[in-house]
């Protein structure tokens, strides 16, 4: 196995443990993977930022903002946001390098089975692309992180038209017109799945279409707190 | 042909496009020529834009476009994925003529007779059409210069030419130096991240990987720092290179230290070549100096400034000079900086480090050049392309096997650069003489001799 960021091969090292409860085949070196920063200490309870209050004041914003009730119920993420997990993010993202997911695949998982591993019967549905932008990628990396999980994937929300949400100014985006909407009614707890959780709307919009059409409880679980 | 035309043939001419960025309205679809974008073969498959077969480089995809899951490279991903599903497409349609300059070169410098002498040879093997031409100059001989010569020819004949390097700095630094000898020709400098991208000028000047967009397209195709080259790691340089060539094509190798397989065909006289033993001011070049230090690999452990060094920087010749600092680690460039800084006993102002991975290589690069940095710590990536005027270079940790004879000879090649300061201090700092140290300093020695100085 080589490293999927370096192409480094990667040794495995064989003692009596690993002979006798062999781990999975690592998919990232150990010098790369020194690069990816789980986040730890204390974080805002809602949206997983490092935060020295337990509901931080983005998210007293937004409670505020949906009248005293946010419309996820809290967001979980793996990595902090660094200039390492950024380059791993436009090579596997924006050019398209499909396999480099699978770098996430264990940590997401792990962490899944830590946070929300006592959760039955909930069902993942990752934050759709465009048809337009989808046709290009390719793929969907929200579905590729969802498709790690061991829980079942729906694919319910579509997008109604692809604009470019990074451009827009943090205030155009809140703003804006709801661009999801939903194929089918669940009544199930949702697992809101995306590869990055950075002002929360995008998030948040989904959340909202699932809620307004009965969803009980809507939790969103993202690879990196942007 | 119309005008707007042929800058539309000039721009796709001579490419390997992927199928989006095939000008189907521009262009009538039947002057492209499809190929098969992956080809797989019993034992391994290879992507046929960069010509990897490296198993681990490919990748699986459940492709939303075609429904299909199959291979895609990702060896040259960064210039856009090239996918199974997907053709590449090259022009193969009526060729454009490119412009017969009547006298294009507007440099009017003066040649050394040993410069002389190879663009001699050089435009030569041009007006013959010869296949391979290989100029071995010495660090600091002004190879660039003699290739004006060259070059001027090709554009009077209406050849295409390309100078492929390994490295964008170096595109950098040839681009403006090329362009004031050709004011009139139009040239673009081709590297990831560049401002010209569309690659249609007659003149290119292009880091190796570019020319994975090219497709039979240059007369002349100029290699310079061919033994930087990682051939026999990188099989994608050699593949690209030979494709972006026209089949009758004429390349030119340049290089300050041929690696074995040229030295080796020069011999079997299998290769023509030209030797240029001389820098350009006429001086020979600074033969480097081993420092041993028993103490050297524990004080770098700790990051501290070696003691041994520190003794040198006491009595060197000229305290006027700027210093460049090898060391063979990141870490260690960043980490030295910082005792360096706190150590009130060295004499420089401002003392900075540069490395691949920074974001400011550029503009440090060029603050030094300013004299603005007095004391440079750096990786390998200053070991070549690049011309400082005055300084004395100090390598930490010379036995660490990132240099090896040829990355210490260029490292030695940095210091006296300039006619108004044609010498300085090379320093070998080390805790044990190697092959490669022992090795380059016979081989300047012999550099020396061969250029006249005993
Ligand atoms: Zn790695
Ligand atoms: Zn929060
Ligand atoms: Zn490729
Ligand atoms: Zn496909």
């Amino acid at each position: 196995m080589n490293c999927l960021w370096c192409d480094e091969e990667i040794m495995l090292e064989v003692s009596w443990t690993s002979l006798v409860n062999p781990t999975k085949p690592k998919q990232i070196c150990e010098s790369c993977e020194k690069g990816l920063v789980e986040l730890k200490g204390s974080r805002c309870e809602r949206c997983s930022r490092v935060s020295s209050s337990t509901i931080c004041e983005d998210c007293q914003w937004w409670e505020n903002y949906h009248h005293g009730k946010d419309v996820i119920d809290f967001n979980y993420s793996v990595f902090s946001y660094n200039h390492f997990i950024q380059e791993i993010i436009a090579k596997w993202k924006y050019r398209g390098d499909y396999e480099l997911g699978f770098v996430f695949r264990e940590a997401f998982a792990d962490h899944f089975h830590e946070k929300f591993g006592n959760m039955t019967d909930v069902v993942a549905v990752p934050i759709p692309l465009s048809k337009d932008r989808l046709e290009e990628r390719c793929f969907n990396q929200a579905t590729m992180l969802a498709s790690f999980l061991p829980v079942p994937t729906v694919e319910v929300l579509s997008r109604v038209h692809g604009e470019k949400q990074s451009k827009k100014k943090r205030r155009e985006r809140i703003s804006s017109k709801n661009p999801f909407i939903l194929s089918q009614k669940l009544n199930k707890a949702v697992l809101l799945v995306d590869d990055i959780y950075t002002t929360g709307t995008t998030l948040r919009h989904a959340a909202s279409v699932l809620k307004e059409a009965g969803c009980p409880k809507v939790y969103t679980y993202t690879l990196i707190r942007g | 042909m119309v005008n707007n035309d042929l800058l539309v043939l000039h721009r796709y001419a001579g490419k390997l496009l992927l199928q989006k960025e095939v000008p189907f309205a521009v262009i009538p679809q039947n002057d492209f020529t499809k190929i098969p974008s992956i080809k797989r073969n019993l034992l391994y498959n290879q992507c046929q834009r960069c010509g990897n077969q490296k198993s681990s480089l490919f990748g699986v995809i459940p492709c939303a476009s075609c429904s299909k899951t199959h291979l895609y490279c990702r060896n040259c991903v960064a210039m856009g994925r090239v996918m199974e599903c997907e053709s590449l497409y090259y022009y193969a349609g009526i060729a454009p003529d490119w412009t017969s300059y009547e006298s294009p070169l507007t440099w009017n410098g003066e040649l050394t007779p040993y410069q002389k002498e190879a663009s001699h040879q050089l435009v030569q093997a041009i007006q013959e059409s010869w296949k391979e031409f290989l100029i071995w100059a010495v660090c600091g001989a002004g190879k660039t210069e003699m290739l004006f010569q060259g070059i001027e020819l090709g554009l009077k004949l209406g050849k295409r030419i390309c100078i492929a390097t390994p490295r964008a700095d170096v595109v950098r630094e040839l681009k403006p130096r090329i362009q004031q000898a050709f004011q009139d020709v139009p040239i673009q400098a081709l590297y990831g991240g560049s401002e010209e991208k569309e690659g249609s000028s007659q003149i290119i000047i292009a880091t190796t990987h570019q020319l994975l967009r090219f497709y039979k397209s240059f007369d002349i195709m100029i290699i310079d720092e061919i033994d930087a080259f990682p051939y026999h790691k990188d099989a994608t340089l050699p593949f690209a290179v030979n494709r972006a060539k026209k089949t009758n094509s004429t390349t030119i190798y340049l290089t300050a230290t041929p690696r074995k397989e040229h030295r080796l065909q020069i011999a079997l006289k299998q290769l023509a070549h030209t030797y240029v033993p001389v820098r350009y001011h006429g001086k020979p070049l600074p033969v480097p100096q081993l420092k041993m230090s028993f103490s050297l690999k524990k004080e770098l452990k700790w990051y501290n400034v070696p003691k041994a060094f520190l003794q040198w920087l006491r009595n060197r010749d000229n305290d006027k000079r700027q210093l460049l600092i090898f060391v063979p680690s990141i870490l260690l460039a960043e980490n030295i900086v910082s005792s360096l800084k706190k150590d009130s006993t060295i004499p420089f102002q401002v003392i900075d480090s540069v490395h691949s991975e920074d974001e400011q290589r550029m503009d440090k690069i060029e603050k030094f050049r300013r004299r603005e940095i007095d004391l440079l710590v750096t990786t390998t990536i200053l070991e070549r392309g690049v011309t400082f005027p005055s300084v004395d270079v100090v390598v930490l940790d010379a036995g660490h096997s990132v240099f090896d004879e040829a990355a210490l000879i260029q490292i030695a090649g940095r210091a006296g650069r300039s006619a108004d300061d044609p010498t300085g201090e090379v320093i070998f700092l080390h805790d044990g003489k190697t092959d490669a140290m022992v090795k380059a300093i016979h081989s300047i020695k012999l550099m020396n001799k061969k250029g006249g100085f005993k």
